[in-house]
């Protein structure tokens, strides 16, 4: 597909007057909601992978134009109870150049601070008709309890410590992305990309929903950080876990490094953030383990020079803003997917 | 007035009775057990078990300050309606149940209001502080049953070893919930692959062991009688079976939600399997049976704790701790233990009556000629499923939701009186 004549026509198949299910941009879909990946099938996610180009193509057309009317008259609500601003931004463009109407709802508007339920707050928004319900959360299980009562689809962008699969959809999109471009493959896949996540997993729903969604795709995770941070049991979710950085980038094909909050020396998790760059920051040094092809992702915002060395985040291999840029159209994907998927019987 | 419990077949542990025996009951006493009696009203229990009324010595009812959780009243009649004629209430109210007045307070709506015998547990230190020690003596006097600081537990080594010397000069015993509170940091569920999967921060097994240990060590060092509640892991079994082999004055109970479910019930984030100490995992689950068939774990308690559906309808990290117990605990031991062989029916009634009675010294689990009218008649093939919605608590916190379960009370009878039919 040429960036500068975009063909429309695999997003003309699904428009809205034209509800008839578009098999061929479908897949398999049928989920109403997105609230982890730890329920999708492999099939489901690159259904995702395979939808999102045609967005990419929306925003790149020639004609300055970066909108379709898949989801004209529908509302979409970002209903945001925990600070966030790429997130939300990504999802409210990836809404508006859908042609949703759109409408924010943050922590500090909504009535949640005056001690109204999550499911109340969820209630009154239905009320005026949503269509699409993005959610944001500090706490783990938000989306998923809201997706089993309420009819509006429930996207989840981000539940405590538990899952942000629209994260781990953009970021599985990228990499596939490289690897196609590399392997001079267009089917290429991530089957035996050997992908390195270094950080703090216990409080990371980005590296969940990247274990589900890697090694459902067929890639090997290792994930690095100090012990402190990294959660009971975690083996079982079929990675590999080191503390040592230079293991975990040995071969590694992609290189990922999470934020590190630096409050957490403070709850006796690290004792410095020095000594976390000293063992975990991935710069050039540390990357000489790593082979030269890695790309460096990072989910931002980023803390330069502490996980990642500035160098390393705006040179050549770094993908973080190709991460960003896909993170709309997978988004877009994610969201056309949900508004034609089967309605519930009355 | 007599009432007579016919043709049923009566399991009475004190005395070791397992056979077909009438009950006769002549104001509230017991008149006379034997065959072929005959009163003015006749139960029929046929196919039924007769057994003393059920005794639960850990149970929350919330009044005063949490009415619209439970109260005295509606407590009680969840109670009766479980097959239990005596309940030892906790003392984590609002104001808590530190002085003489308090416990007053409780046996005054005790007796305004409930339809079985209320033997409340007392705060051992002021206002469940962990600090100062609460009038021991006095709240003795008065008649709490027992101290405790349930819920929150004595952090202070130095404090707890002094509770245990008075309390057990006062000829009180101390009912432990073990939890080293540093460890729980936002912990809400048991610590493990299910809490990293779903992004619940855990509480590990060694949090509740900890504190199990130490309490062991304490008795032992003061020489005071000390019961370990809710024990929910294999290495808590190990500690109460160590203590006891050396002696100590340790008693231990369980709950039946930790035989029957795993941290599984909690993958859907289901507040209702919310409670303190978690769900464990399968091993503790074996482990746990193990012990109750071994003898290790002294008797079965429910922790009974109510929290109102709108306090539960919430994230799981913002819900509150516990489940409703009284009236799913009996059929969830004939289920869950007597059927699958892991103890006999007999040593299940002991567990629910004259064993619990017997760690806190209360006249109840007992059926003998002259002594209280405190009947539980119950069919233990009968299978019912459990809706909430037809609970008598006030609340509707139960894992136990929708499951089947075998063994349902027909009748509880309290001091003579019938005060549930089922």
């Amino acid at each position: 597909m040429n960036a500068e004549h975009p063909s429309i026509e695999p997003v003309a198949v699904a428009a809205p007057k034209d509800r008839a299910p578009a098999e061929k941009v479908r897949g398999g879909w049928t989920r109403r909601h997105l609230v982890g990946i730890e329920d999708l099938s492999r099939e489901e996610i690159e259904t995702v992978l395979d939808v999102a180009p045609q967005f990419i193509a929306v925003q790149q057309r020639g004609s300055g134009i970066k909108k379709v009317p898949l989801l004209q008259g529908r509302l979409v609500v970002n209903l945001f109870l925990e600070p966030s601003t790429r997130t939300r931004v990504s999802f409210e463009l990836a809404a508006k150049r859908l042609s949703a109407d759109t409408l924010t709802v943050t922590a500090s508007a909504s009535s949640v601070v005056k001690g109204e339920s999550l499911h109340d707050t969820l209630a009154n928004i239905e009320a005026m008709h949503s269509d699409i319900v993005v959610i944001r959360h500090a706490y783990s299980g938000s989306a998923q309890i809201l997706a089993e009562r309420h009819a509006s689809h429930i996207i989840n962008a981000g539940d405590g410590s538990h899952e942000h699969p629209t994260q781990a959809l953009l970021d599985a999109f990228t990499i596939r992305q490289h690897v196609r471009k590399y392997r001079e493959d267009p089917n290429a896949g991530l089957d035996g990309l050997r992908v390195a996540i270094i950080g703090d997993i216990t409080h990371s729903r980005v590296a969940r929903s990247n274990i589900w969604c890697l090694t459902k795709l067929g890639a090997k995770v290792v994930l690095c950080g100090p012990r402190t941070l990294m959660p009971a049991g975690i083996e079982r979710m079929g990675v590999e876990v080191t503390s040592s950085l230079q293991e975990a980038l040995r071969g590694a094909d992609v290189v990922y490094a999470l934020r590190i909050q630096v409050e957490r020396q403070a709850s006796c998790l690290l004792p410095s953030i020095r000594e976390y760059i000293r063992l975990y920051r991935v710069d050039s040094d540390s990357l000489r383990n790593a082979p030269e092809h890695a790309l460096i992702m990072h989910p931002g915002p980023i803390n330069r020079d502490i996980e990642l060395a500035a160098d390393i985040a705006d040179g050549a291999r770094s993908v973080i803003l190709e991460q960003v840029s896909n993170g709309v159209a997978v988004r877009m994907a994610i969201m056309h997917l949900l508004a034609n998927s089967p309605r519930p019987a009355a | 007035m007599s009432i007579v419990i016919k043709h049923g077949h009566l399991i009475e542990p004190t005395s070791g009775v397992s056979a077909l025996l009438d009950v006769l009951i002549e104001g509230e006493k017991v008149a006379k057990i034997g065959p072929g009696l005959s009163g003015d009203t006749v139960i029929d229990a046929t196919g039924c078990i007769v057994c003393p009324g059920l005794v639960d010595i850990h149970v929350h009812f919330r009044e005063p300050g949490f009415e619209s959780k439970e109260t005295i009243a509606s407590g009680s009649k969840a109670a009766a309606k479980g097959g239990f004629t005596s309940v030892v209430t906790m003392a984590n109210t609002k104001p808590t149940i530190d002085d003489a007045g308090m416990v007053e307070f409780v046996h005054r709506r005790a007796r305004e209001t409930a339809c079985i015998k209320i033997w409340p547990a007392a705060c051992a230190t002021k206002g469940m502080k962990g600090e100062e020690m609460t009038e021991m003596a006095e709240l003795k006097a008065v008649g709490a049953v027992a101290v405790t600081d349930d819920g929150k537990d004595i952090q202070s080594s130095w404090v707890m070893r002094r509770v245990l010397e008075y309390a057990n000069m006062c000829g009180l015993v101390y009912l432990a919930h073990c939890e080293d509170h540093s460890l729980m940091v936002g912990g809400a569920m048991n610590e493990g692959y299910n809490a990293t999967r779903l992004g619940i921060p855990g509480l590990p097994k060694a949090m509740e062991e900890i504190m199990i240990e130490r309490n062991g060590r304490l008795a032992e060092l003061t020489g005071a009688a000390i019961h370990i509640q809710h024990i929910t892991t294999a290495g808590g079994v190990e500690i109460l079976r160590r203590a006891k082999a050396r002696g100590v004055r340790i008693t231990g109970e369980t709950a039946p939600h930790y035989w029957t479910f795993t941290d599984d019930a909690v993958l859907t984030y289901d507040t209702d399997a919310k409670m303190n100490p978690p769900l464990r995992e399968a091993v503790d689950v074996e482990a746990l049976k193990r012990a109750i068939a071994e003898g290790v774990i002294d008797c079965i308690a429910t922790d009974h704790a109510p929290h109102t559906p709108t306090e539960k309808d919430v994230e799981f990290a913002a819900a509150p701790f516990g489940i409703l117990g009284l009236e799913t605990s009996l059929a969830a031991t004939i289920t869950g233990l007597v059927e699958p062989g892991h103890i006999s029916i007999e040593r299940a009634i002991e567990m629910m009556t004259s064993a619990p009675a017997r760690i806190l010294g209360l006249d109840a689990g007992v059926l003998r000629e002259g002594g209280p009218a405190d009947v539980c008649v119950f069919d233990p093939k009968k299978e019912w499923t459990v809706d909430p919605a037809k609970f008598s608590s006030r609340s509707r916190n139960t894992p136990f939701k929708g499951m089947a379960l075998r063994g349902w009370v027909t009748h509880t009878v309290c001091d003579g009186k019938v005060v549930y039919r089922g």
